[in-house]
């Protein structure tokens, strides 16, 4: 087990590596930072000037591994625009994003495993189709569209939930239930798949001879072997969320790492991209790593691989 | 049915109940939802229009100019005169304090100035205060202000574009202090800020400025929400009580409702396409021939655009600056929507079958879509290209973009100075480079005889329409949104003045 672990752990710090350098030279690609950093009517001696002092004249490797031995030492520069430590600005942020990254898997986890096993358990029945046609329209609806429907309906017409802000946990309802929605097809998909698969096992044939009762058979036997995919994947979905969140916190005026990045990739801020990029990264590559993990705890036929 | 789940089912149905905090009238609140976020309050690092609105509030200038009269007042000093061409002195007002106490003196303006001109200080708005020399003290309260040349909007700016620093606090506090807890003279004093999110603005009770009323509304709560949907529906379920930049296909709906109004006003933003007359971005580029540019003109139906697209009491302009500024005339020649004429040009020019260019821009894709389709209409063909504004502006800068579509509002600066300058002074982003031009700006800017300012410009409005330099489109307008509460008037500056509304 500890083999498995330092490799898959080698293996995501050069992950995270290769990310932040490539990601490092495309925000150059993008503009000129020194102008962005001018502001509009800025002329070309106040660029040259504000070029000359950030160091943009220095060649990009140089830049580059300037930046990263700061990081490493958890510096993570200035902010341009806010003209705060970047750990202070993310850190504020990254709580908002992280509890709605929560919520929402949770919220699709317990939407989409029950469709999924009742869908499995009674395959091909009326239960099974609408659990399809959900998973479908899920993943056919564009989340903006979905959550301005959302607003509509319970902030405006209904007036019982805010449609904005980050004030309170009944803000972080509506956030949730767009992001969690988006997750639910692929889990519940995933779960039905799994546990069909498991069902018609032999084992579970067993079971049944064996006079266990269905509820027994289904929760205690086949669901602890389907799901091990399904936590593959909702590990991952988790990552994705707290990485892609941008949209559904630009409209619900969330605040959080998700909007913060949006905010500067628009302005150039680059030492506040660099390090959610980062950090995005980093989070996608934990959950990746401890998916891994989890499955080979669960299935030890994994930590040989 | 149990008594429990009733009871829990109450519970959750008041614990949903929205927690919209008691707002607007009833608590003298009201509560402004914009788009961009005001990451600083220290004016002097922000270069946003979020950051200018926050220091009308906050902070006080020396002078304020009356938008019906076109008139300065006093604000931070009663009198001003020019010395000579290149000084200017300022009497200030006593019995002013900042919002920590302070006494203002003329300490405050000679720091102020001395410490924005310095290069250590790295302002990011450094083009507001380029053309100051330094401040000298006089006595308390008389200040003199050298100029490096003469500058006739020079009180334009001080009106605008230079708000008053507290020299104490400032040395205490430093950028980062100002930035989150600034301290100034202006009708509200800032209680409560989370940097990008909020701020809250309390009036102050002993505003003492001579420009500015004494602010009626007692606190004011700025948040940033980006999505225009959202910010309608908070305005529609009582979130939010303000907001400005309201599309204008979107006011007629809030209108309709008793409980929001709605205003309108074309501002001193302009849209345009600059031209690459100089053949920067290639030397045989069609746009070199005077007849092109004026097919171009002619080809595309910028009422069609206005009344369909832009709306809003958006109207046409004719020239590079804005009809309210100082400067811009109104009688040049006009390229009226004429297709064939167009065509009868390009024709003439050696074009029969038109040709092929790019047109870039960064925002209102909509607009170049728009000018896209008139343009093949008589056979040139645009591929438009929207970039971020970074990208654009370096690449215009450096000569590559034949034709740009892009917006200027000037810095809410009503002289024409603020914009034709940028596009025909012989800097990086003139495409015209017509040497009789560029003089006639340049003694326009540097006269401080309005007779003399007003004829050099007029000659080089004339010339520039004459020789169809850029197309000039139309206005930007701004819709406000707001709840029916409010008493508002809505001013063509981009500005917005929170100490003049009031409560119906």
């Amino acid at each position: 087990m500890l083999s498995f672990f330092v490799k898959r752990l080698a293996l995501a710090v050069l992950v995270a590596l290769t990310v932040s350098a490539i990601s490092f030279s495309l925000l150059f690609l993008a503009g000129d930072p020194a102008v962005a950093l001018a502001g509009e009517n800025a002329t070309p001696a106040d660029i040259a000037r504000i070029r000359e002092i950030q160091g943009f004249d220095r060649p990009l490797i140089v830049q580059y591994l300037d930046w990263l031995f700061r990081a490493l030492q958890g510096d993570l520069g200035r902010s341009w625009y806010f003209h705060l430590p970047v750990t202070e600005l993310i850190g504020d942020r990254l709580s908002t994003t992280m509890t709605l990254g929560m919520t929402s898997i949770l919220f699709a986890l317990a939407l989409a495993m029950p469709m999924g096993i009742a869908a499995a358990v009674w395959q091909n029945s009326i239960i099974d189709r609408v659990a399809l046609f959900i998973a479908v329209v899920g993943q056919a609806i564009p989340s903006f569209w979905f959550a301005l429907m959302l607003i509509v309906v319970f902030a405006v017409n209904l007036g019982i939930l805010p449609s904005s802000g980050a004030d309170s946990w009944q803000s972080f309802v509506l956030p949730t239930i767009v992001l969690g929605y988006y997750a639910t097809p692929a889990i519940m998909r995933l779960t039905r798949a799994g546990m069909l698969e498991v069902l018609s096992a032999d084992y579970i044939r067993t079971a049944r001879a064996k006079g266990l009762s269905p509820a027994k058979v289904v929760f205690k036997h086949a669901l602890r072997n389907a799901v091990i995919p399904v936590i593959s994947l909702a590990a991952v979905q988790l990552g994705f969320m707290l990485g892609g969140s941008i949209v559904v916190e630009s409209i619900f005026a969330l605040h959080g790492a998700g909007y913060l990045a949006w905010e500067s990739i628009s302005r150039n801020d680059l030492p506040t991209m660099q390090a959610l990029i980062l950090i995005f990264a980093m989070f996608y590559i934990f959950f990746t790593l401890l998916a891994d993990l989890l499955n080979a705890w669960m299935d030890p036929r994994l930590r040989l691989r | 049915m149990n008594r429990t789940f009733l009871g829990a089912a109450t519970a959750i149905g008041l614990c949903l109940a929205a927690t919209g905090a008691m707002a607007g009238k009833a608590d003298d609140t009201l509560k402004v939802e914009l788009s961009g976020e005001v990451d600083t309050l220290n004016y002097y690092y922000n270069s946003s229009r979020e950051g200018l609105v926050a220091s009308l509030q906050i902070f006080d200038t020396l002078v304020v100019k009356d938008l019906s009269t076109g008139e300065f007042k006093p604000n931070l000093a009663t009198e001003w005169t020019w010395i000579d061409d290149k000084t200017l002195e300022f009497q200030l007002a006593s019995g002013i304090t900042f919002h920590n106490g302070e006494a203002f003196t003329a300490d405050d303006v000679v720091f102020t100035l001395n410490w924005a001109v310095d290069p250590a200080s790295e302002i990011v708005v450094f083009d507001k205060v380029r053309w100051i020399e330094s401040a000298e003290k006089v006595d308390d309260t008389t200040v003199r202000v050298k100029l490096k040349a003469p500058f006739p909007a020079a009180l334009d700016f001080f009106a605008l574009a230079i708000p008053i620093f507290p020299d104490q606090y400032y040395a205490e506090a430093g950028r980062d202090g100002m930035g989150v807890q600034p301290i100034g003279t202006g009708p509200y004093k800032v209680t409560a800020v989370e940097p990008g999110k909020s701020y809250t603005l309390e009036a102050f009770a002993d505003y003492a400025g001579l420009g500015k009323p004494k602010a009626a509304i007692g606190k004011v709560e700025v948040a940033t929400v980006s999505d225009s949907s959202t910010r309608i529906a908070d305005l529609m379920s009582g979130r939010a009580e303000f907001l400005w930049q309201v599309a204008a296909d979107v006011m007629p709906r809030l209108a309709e409702s008793d409980e929001t109004e709605t205003a309108s006003v074309s501002t001193m933003r302009i849209g345009f396409v600059t031209l690459d007359a100089a053949g920067r971005s290639n030397a045989d580029t069609p746009l070199k021939n005077k007849l092109v540019r004026q097919a171009i003109n002619h080809a595309i139906d910028r009422q069609a655009i206005v009344d369909a697209l832009v709306q809003g009491g958006s109207e046409l302009v004719n020239t590079p600056c804005s009809p309210i500024q100082f400067g811009c005339i109104t009688d040049v020649t006009a390229y009226d929507y004429d297709p064939a004429k167009s065509k009868e040009l390009l024709a003439e020019a050696g074009y029969p079958d038109g040709f092929a260019l790019t047109m870039t821009g960064y925002r209102d894709k909509a607009y170049a879509e728009a000018m896209q389709q008139f343009l093949a209409e008589v056979g040139i063909q645009i591929t438009y290209d929207q970039l971020q504004y970074s990208a654009l502006a370096s690449a215009h800068m450096d000569g590559k973009v034949p034709m740009a579509f892009l917006t200027h509002g000037s810095s809410s600066i009503p002289d024409m100075s603020a914009i034709t300058t940028e596009f025909f002074g012989g800097g990086a982003q003139d495409y015209a480079r017509d040497q009789e031009v560029i003089d006639w700006v340049m003694a326009g800017n540097t006269s401080i005889d309005t007779a003399v300012r007003q004829e050099n410009y007029t000659k080089a409005l004339k010339k520039i329409a004459d020789e169809a330099y850029w197309v000039p489109l139309f206005t930007y307008p701004l819709g406000f949104a707001y709840t029916a509460d409010l008493s508002f008037t809505a001013t063509p500056d981009e500005l917005l003045r929170f100490y003049e509304m009031s409560w119906k």
